[in-house]
């Protein structure tokens, strides 16, 4: 401050008594503002303390002091006790074989031999139907489900009274693509049923207790969501590993993941799947038969007419009487699968001392 | 305590709402009537952007196997003038739909670039950001808008770009909007626009039914260019309009002597630049017009106060009619006093000086060889993983034809389609599709690149010419490179280890990859049976799938590279690879 200004400053006049209660009042003031603030930062310090610092268990708690809290964590889901298996009942045979061309009549007289599709499906239920849509091709290449099977298939359960039909799988190739391709989805929309798309919030990690690869891995989920029915539909097919793709083979479609690994024991993942999904009951679809170049195809030289639905509870039961009968490998040894999952109790591959019915329609 | 007065606008809702009809369908003070307050040409052009701008996204929207059918998927990229000029320098062709440019050819050598103003929907992005986000003041808004000697340099860009056409290196497509924009929302947007959306509208997404979130090569790159790009709008108004666009300068050019233009008059005008307020194209409309630089955006007519501006048939400049001295203020048109300062009406030509149309055009001339003979592009050391999609021409009519749009890439169901980045397609090829097995894998019945393909760089092929069928049984299938085993790293063959899921997915009928079936006993005593894979090079088609699946999935065990592809008979690989093998 200059000598001029701080003289200037002495001629002024004190400041009345006026002017000074204004300025203690403006002090309080200040000092409140000040013990607020105080307090604020207080708090602020006090709460980032606790959070900190608070034992793990603690309300509020973010304390994670050897880095297990922070790692992420999945919830495991698991597929109902005993599967979507209905219960055992008296019924003239264990596998149903139909041959002919009239497709719906040849599941419904396959499906009687079980003992009526009332046995398995019941008004309200909820049915999740898993075709093999692997590839993109054409239904006549034979590496896919027969769209029309899968149609009679999805009309014979609405009629047997079921609320909701869900149509899903995983394919390798792209799933719309795929879908479309093959006839699959035209044939599950124009029948009503709900077709699901493999997109990545669809799946959750399964529990399959026993499993030898797949104790927890990702499963398509969302089309089990309130289902308690399922139904295997797959085409026969030749498999350059695992020699034949049946029904069992079939449930590999539901998985996620890295499944490509999975065929460093190709066995051992079937006879899983085997364990992880047990069907309300399967179909084999052997209208047509893909002989040889499995499981992709390409060629119609490699299909031949098989004019044959199997249908039966037990995938291996099936599996086994396609590889014989339709596959035509009688006498070569049944894939390693096959015992792998009996061993499990998981179904009888020796279809021969299993009860039989087989019709000829039209 | 003094009482406030009560509105007199609060009445029972009836007759407000009737007041309210009534002042709006009042005349204006001038007798014309009502709706010419509301339905201004600026307002029909809002409309037509906004129009335009959704249905480009709309057309990238469907661009997608199961929306496809019958839509025009790359409508703006045919439309385009400069797309169907520079492919027609590059290959003296005009492909397909490209024709379709006439539609925005015609109106630009009437109008001017109504396309820039009402049209292009990268201008429209500008105009919308740089509006939402404009904090200017209005002295500001008119000094921002002036012209800058900078807007020169889209001309340069543009014969830069035109040079290397015509020695067959189709760059434009760098900066074109219209491909700059394709590229943009299908490799950046995208993918986020999908992660955001909520389940419960999935139906909406982009990508139905992806199984996988997309992902693509460098998509930071082009999504932070595009933020930059539209960010810049921020310092200067429509900064890639005035200064980048090439298709801007291309159609400048067009334009400089187009029928309708802005007109000012002289006897109205008082020189106070609102109309440089709101000008898109910084193109003068205060003084001489640069017809080139105007955007037929009719915001300074609006804007002016005088209504001294006009949009008039090829108006013929006045300055010689004036008599009398501006100065003195004396000065009189066609008996009227000259009111403005500036008696410029004259159009202004492209502000390019001819020494520097001569400097770019050295720079193009350069530009040719700096591409052409760095590897990457080059007949003589291409890249082994530039595989390019089904229906390709081979690689010098490719780099003649690619605008780098990337819709095949949009439209790629199984994500195999990547822009390529620096190392497989050098700056040449930058962007151009290549396929990366690691991402995706050519689907074996699909062909839909070559459908949504603007210029044929990929032509437009059906599913028997694709697969080698029918009527092409001779030509045989396309192949897109062919498929190698790196022992050392597959399962059976160095691990002891079954595998072969290449065998399994590979989708020729005989498979081309077939197995050597050995049983060994392994290290612990075991015995595996191992099916060891090989290659059957004449039935591989290169699509991929058995890279795609391999479960040594960081650096396959068997990969796919470019020779042996059908598209070139220099890259062929085996002594027969053009015969189809007999053996079904």
């Amino acid at each position: 401050m200059s000598n001029e200004r701080r003289r200037a400053r002495r001629d002024e006049p004190e400041p009345s008594a006026q002017d000074l209660e204004q300025q203690r009042d403006h002090q309080r003031i200040e000092r409140r503002a000040l013990l607020k603030g105080a307090l604020g930062l207080g708090g602020a310090v006090a709460a980032a303390g606790w959070v900190s610092l608070a034992p793990p268990g603690w309300p509020l708690s973010l304390r994670d002091p050897d880095g297990e809290r922070g790692k992420p964590t999945a919830a495991v889901r698991s597929l109902p006790e005993g599967g979507f298996r209905v219960p055992d009942a008296p019924s003239v045979a264990d596998l149903g074989v139909a041959h002919g061309t009239q497709l719906k009549p040849m599941l419904l007289a396959a499906l009687d031999a079980l003992g009526g599709i009332g046995r398995f499906i019941q008004r309200g239920d909820v049915v999740v139907i898993k075709p093999n849509v692997a590839f993109e091709r054409p239904a006549a290449l034979g590496a896919t489900t027969n769209p029309e099977v899968l149609t009679a298939l999805i009309e014979i359960v609405r009629e047997a009274g079921a609320k909701e039909i869900r149509v899903a799988d995983n394919p390798i190739e792209s799933p719309s693509s795929c879908f479309v391709r093959s006839g699959i989805q035209a044939a599950t929309q124009a029948a009503g049923a709900r077709l699901f798309l493999p997109t990545p919030e669809e799946f959750a990690l399964l529990g399959t207790p026993g499993a030898t690869w797949i104790e927890r891995w990702p499963f398509f989920w969302g089309p089990f969501v309130g289902a308690n029915k399922v139904i295997g539909v797959s085409p026969i097919k030749d498999h350059n590993l695992c020699r034949a793709s049946m029904t069992t083979k079939n449930w590999y479609g539901l998985l996620g993941g890295r499944r490509n690994q999975f065929h460093q024991d190709i066995h051992g993942i079937i006879a899983d799947l085997a364990l992880m999904l047990r069907p309300t009951f399967v179909v084999l679809d052997a209208t047509r038969v893909l002989f040889r170049s499995g499981p992709t195809g390409g060629s119609l030289g490699d299909v031949k007419p098989g004019h044959t639905v199997v249908v039966s509870r037990d995938s291996l039961a099936a599996d086994a009487y396609g590889w014989d009968n339709l596959l035509e490998r009688q006498g070569e040894a049944l894939p390693a699968y096959f015992a792998k999952s009996a061993a499990r109790q998981l179904g009888q591959p020796e279809w021969r001392k299993l009860a039989l019915r087989e019709v000829n329609i039209g | 305590m003094k009482r406030l007065p009560v509105l007199q606008s609060v009445q029972s809702a009836p007759r407000a709402i009737a007041l309210a009809a009534q002042n709006a369908t009042k005349p204006n003070r001038d007798g014309s009537p009502w709706y010419a307050r509301v339905f201004r040409l600026t307002t029909t052009r809002i409309i037509t952007q906004a129009f335009c701008f959704g249905l480009f996204i709309f057309l990238l929207w469907v661009t997608w196997f199961s929306r496809l059918g019958g839509y025009p998927a790359s409508l703006f990229l045919e439309l385009d003038p400069l797309v169907t000029f520079a492919t027609a320098v590059s290959t003296h062709t005009v492909y397909r739909w490209l024709w379709r440019s006439l539609w925005i050819l015609v109106p630009t050598l009437v109008l001017g670039r109504v396309f820039c103003g009402w049209i292009c929907p990268y201008g429209t992005l500008h105009q919308f950001i740089g509006w939402v986000f404009n904090i200017r003041r209005n002295k500001d808004n008119i000094s921002v808008n002036a012209y800058r000697p900078i807007f020169q340099f889209k001309y340069y860009l543009l014969v830069v770009f035109l040079i290397l056409s015509a020695f067959g290196a189709l760059q434009i497509g760098l900066l074109d909007p219209i491909c700059l924009l394709t590229r943009s929302v299908a490799t950046a947007i995208q993918p986020a626009f999908d992660t955001a959306l909520p389940d419960a509208l999935a139906g909406i997404a982009a990508r139905p039914g992806a199984p996988h979130p997309r992902v693509f090569a460098g998509a930071w790159f082009i999504g932070f260019l595009l933020i930059g790009l539209v960010g810049m709008n921020l310092v200067i108004p429509r900064f890639f309009c005035r200064v980048l666009c090439p298709l801007g300068a291309f159609l400048g050019t067009l334009s400089r002597f187009a029928l309708l233009r802005i007109d000012r008059d002289l006897t109205r005008c008082t020189d106070c630049n609102l109309c440089m307020r709101h000008c898109e194209g910084a193109s003068d409309p205060q003084e001489a017009l640069r017809k080139s630089e105007c955007f037929v955006c009719f915001n300074c007519i609006d804007d002016c106060p005088e209504d001294a501006l006009a949009f008039r048939l090829a108006p013929v400049p006045v300055h010689e009619q004036i008599i009398g001295s501006l100065k003195e203020g004396t000065a009189r048109l066609f008996g009227r006093k000259v009111i403005s300062k500036l008696p410029e009406t004259v159009l202004a030509p492209p502000d390019v000086p001819r020494r520097r149309w001569v400097f770019a055009g050295i720079a193009g001339l350069l530009a040719f060889p700096f591409l052409r003979f760095s590897k990457a592009v080059n007949a003589r050391s291409y890249s082994a993983k530039a595989i390019r999609p089904p229906g390709s021409v081979s690689e010098p009519e490719f780099l003649e034809r690619c605008i780098k749009c990337d819709q095949c890439i949009n439209v790629c169901p199984t994500n195999v389609l990547q822009p390529s980045t620096l190392a497989e397609g050098g700056l040449e090829g930058l962007w151009t599709p290549v396929m990366d097995f690691r991402t995706g894998f050519c689907q074996l019945n699909c062909t839909l690149c070559s459908e949504v393909c603007p210029t044929g760089a990929i032509q437009k092929i059906d599913l028997a010419r694709k697969l080698g069928k029918e009527a092409h049984v001779e030509a045989g299938p396309i192949r897109l490179g062919t498929a190698f085993f790196n022992r050392g790293r597959c399962l059976p063959w160095a691990m002891e280890t079954p595998c072969v899921v290449c065998e399994e997915v590979c989708p020729t009928s005989p498979k081309a990859i077939g197995t050597y079936k050995q049983e060994i006993t392994r290290w612990d005593g075991k015995k595996v049976l191992l099916n060891q894979p090989y290659m059957r090079p004449e039935l591989c088609i290169g699509c991929g799938i058995c890279e795609h699946e391999c479960p040594v999935q960081d650096d396959p065990a068997v990969y796919v590279t470019a020779i042996g592809e059908s598209r070139s008979k220099d890259r062929s690989l085996l002594l027969g690879s053009r015969e189809t093998p007999t053996k079904t």
